[in-house]
């Protein structure tokens, strides 16, 4: 595999930014999130519920914004569903990865998520992650649930969801890091999500834009969604 | 240069982030603070009566009851008003029967009864000059001088019918000055019976002793020298000669009208002054208010300066040396062991018992059947979660064995005082129980046996300052909960649900587990092809 790639440019600022971000809340949260259900001691129970809240609403704010990036870019078509070649990528990641045999759906611009990761990702940020903070704003409404009407709820009910979902989320994160590591080399695939340049197979259709600007390629700006 | 801008770009959000965290501790001031400072502006007392220059307080005093009769040729309604008050009929005015107080047939874990009054020892605390018999003594609560009237007046007549002018005139000046000592009531007066409640400092409440006639802040913020500096009627407001605050089983403290809203509030209450969200805006203490009492969190520890009773085992008493009876001291200088009482236990900075409170207590008297087979609640507090009206409150709650009728499971109230020839010169139980019964008007089967009892106190008293608040995780966690007790509703951090802890562990183990198999599959096979 190696010694055929090419670099193209594959995540935009924005999305960089948002992946970045989104891992630091999710970590800050997931630790704050177990010592509120009381499964350790390490900021205190009082400042641990203090930065929970306010990460989970810094989150509701962050969510819209990716909400709103995710439609107006035309970015979600990343995220329909396929079945095309998904067995053949969950075969590779069973089989082929062990023989050294290339990956069956190497990434595209316009197609950043194999078949697989179209899947899991849809399930996170279109189940998970909206599941995770309608239950967790419940749990922070908790005392005007009277008020609004949804005194019938309980918060045990909404507490084992929200934590349920959270330890989903972490057993994502387990995989996704490790999944990471499946680049080419080692750190390839997180190295792209801090610069955005991907080493992709040279099979790949590349559009001229797309290319490392070089000394024979001389290129002023990207084509950056912000 | 991408990458670093991406850097600099999340630190900067990041930093944004952190630097908006609302701080728990603000420096501003808490708004309920704010709002009682304004309430408890006092105003200097202002009065058009100088008590020392009335005459017919400028004479001799042969009785009690001739201060008395002094005292209501002006107050002409004082006895009518006082007559219907707990202080002087010491039955619940919200029982009709006349079963319950302790003229009645209520009974506790310390000396029991008092066995309808009659039990002469325990009048000492009772506000007239005899029991109920002679007239009200005005001044053991509107005296500034502490005179120990039944003494000063036996000694009186003592010195002058030995013809001793001198000494019984002295006598008289004495208490000639205690009469036109006449004041509102301090912390003295009212301290002389309810610090010593039980028949010792500190037995009965733990947030009531003597410690309170010059506390520091850091003991009460309310009642402070260096603080607030109330005395006790600055919340026991009264009306009628009728004082605020006393618990009885009726009715729930229903009434949480703040004084902010309403000044006429009866019953003073902590929101009475604070309001129901006293703390800073977003202090999630405000959204407990509706289900935690203030007390809970305000008070962290009773008896911080003098230790409490919280255990009397009356199965104990009896023993003597060399035929006598004997007392031995232990830890806090208080006694352990009474021939007359039995053993006790004393602590001190003890943290409260958390229970639903809906501001009312139930009693046991002594014509209630009991169940022996486990600890009888002889007083319990009345609420539960799904009492709209009541709050997790702190208690005191003292422990011990006590004296009960084997065939008939009641609590006995036996007679005790020396002076009526009570268990306390014989040490025979049968019969001062016979003749405690006797008075009472109730059955004594002649059977003995010691029954664990329990009675509670609310913690109200002694409110720390703000630094020394109990803080959330002291009931927010999984072991040794404040509040591990109490059940029928889910309590982040101290509950969980078994079967998804170690579910949702199990699954994250598993993952981390596949991965890392997956991982060393991937440099075994890999080592493998090099060799190809």
């Amino acid at each position: 595999m190696t010694g055929n790639l090419q670099t193209i440019y594959l995540y935009s600022r924005y999305e960089r930014l948002w992946h970045w971000l989104q891992m630091a809340l999710i970590a800050i949260l997931l630790i704050t999130g177990f010592e509120v259900h009381g499964q350790y001691s390490l900021l205190g129970f009082h400042r641990a519920v203090t930065v929970h809240n306010f990460l989970g609403i810094t989150w509701l704010i962050a969510f819209a914004f990716f909400f709103f990036w995710l439609f107006t870019t035309g970015e979600w078509k990343q995220y329909i569903p396929t079945t095309r070649k998904l067995f053949a990528v969950m075969k590779y990641y069973s089989y082929g990865i062990f023989r050294g045999q290339p990956h069956p759906v190497p990434k595209r611009k316009e197609a950043k998520h194999n078949p697989l990761q179209r899947l899991t990702y849809l399930g996170v940020a279109a189940v998970l992650l909206p599941l995770q903070m309608l239950t967790g704003f419940l749990y922070w409404s908790y005392n005007s649930w009277e008020a609004w009407g949804l005194g019938f709820m309980n918060l045990g009910a909404i507490s084992l969801i929200h934590t349920a979902l959270a330890f989903a989320i972490l057993t994502f994160i387990v995989i996704h890091v490790y999944m990471t590591t499946t680049g080419h080399s080692l750190f390839a695939h997180i190295k792209a999500m801090i610069t955005g340049w991907e080493d992709v197979d040279e099979r790949a259709t590349i559009e001229a834009w797309e290319k490392k600007p070089s000394a024979s390629n001389p290129q002023k700006g990207f084509p950056d969604v912000f | 240069m991408r990458s670093k801008l991406t850097v600099w770009l999340m630190m900067g959000t990041m930093a944004i982030c952190c630097a908006a965290l609302p701080e728990a501790d603000s420096a501003e001031t808490a708004p309920g603070r704010k709002m009682a400072q304004q309430a408890a502006q006092s105003t200097t007392k202002w009065t058009t009566t100088d008590h020392s220059k009335l005459d017919v307080l400028n004479k001799k005093f042969e009785s009690g009851q001739e201060i008395t009769e002094a005292c209501l040729s002006c107050h002409s309604e004082a006895a009518g008003q006082i007559r219907e008050t707990i202080h002087w009929t010491w039955l619940s005015p919200y029982d009709d029967g006349g079963e319950t107080g302790k003229a009645g047939y209520s009974v506790n874990n310390f000396c029991v009864s008092a066995n309808k009054m009659e039990d002469k020892k325990c009048n000492s605390c009772h506000i007239g000059w005899n029991g109920k018999e002679d007239g009200i003594n005005c001044l053991l609560c509107h005296g500034s001088k502490n005179v120990q009237w039944a003494a000063e007046f036996k000694d009186y007549h003592f010195f002058k019918e030995m013809g001793d002018t001198e000494i019984a005139d002295e006598i008289q000046k004495t208490i000639q000055e205690g009469v036109k000592s006449v004041a509102l009531p301090g912390r003295q007066n009212c301290g002389n019976c309810h610090f010593y409640g039980g028949g010792g400092e500190a037995v009965k409440h733990g947030d009531l002793d003597a410690s309170l006639i010059k506390p520091q802040k850091t003991l009460d913020v309310h009642m402070g020298l260096d603080a607030q500096d109330f005395r006790c009627t600055r919340c026991h407001s009264t009306t009628n000669h009728q004082i605020a605050g006393r618990v009885y089983s009726t009715p729930a403290s229903v009434d949480r009208k703040s004084l902010v809203e309403h000044d006429l509030a009866p019953k003073i209450m902590c929101e009475s002054c604070h309001t129901a969200k006293p703390h800073t805006s977003g202090h999630k203490a405000n959204d407990h208010t509706d289900k935690v009492a203030c007390q809970s969190c305000h008070i962290p520890q009773f008896a911080r300066a003098h230790a409490t009773k919280m255990w009397w085992d009356w199965s104990k008493a009896g023993r003597l040396k060399d035929g006598n009876p004997y007392q031995e001291k232990g830890a806090y200088d208080r006694a352990v062991y009474k021939s007359i009482k039995g053993e006790f236990r004393w602590e001190k900075n003890v943290t409260p018992e958390y229970y639903w409170y809906n501001g009312s207590i139930n009693t046991l008297t002594a014509k209630d059947t009991i169940d022996p087979t486990n600890p009888v609640r002889v007083s319990w507090p009345v609420g539960s979660r799904q009492d709209e009206n009541a709050r997790i409150f702190p208690f005191k709650v003292h422990r011990g064995k006590q004296p009960y009728d084997k065939v008939n499971n009641q609590l006995v109230a036996a007679l005790l005082s020396e002076t009526l020839d009570g268990y306390w010169k014989t040490f025979d139980w049968d019969d001062a129980i016979t003749r405690g019964h006797e008075i009472m008007g109730l059955p004594w089967s002649g059977e003995l046996g010691f029954v664990e009892t329990r009675y509670v106190y609310p913690t109200t008293h002694m409110v720390a300052p703000k630094e020394s608040v109990v803080n959330c995780g002291q009931c927010h966690r999984r072991q040794d909960s404040r509040l591990t007790n109490l059940s029928g509703f889910y309590m982040p951090a101290r509950d969980q649900y078994r079967l998804l802890d170690m579910g949702g562990w199990g699954l994250v183990l598993a993952a981390l587990a596949g991965v890392m198999l997956h991982g060393l599959g991937r440099i075994f096979t890999n080592g493998r092809k090099k060799e190809d």
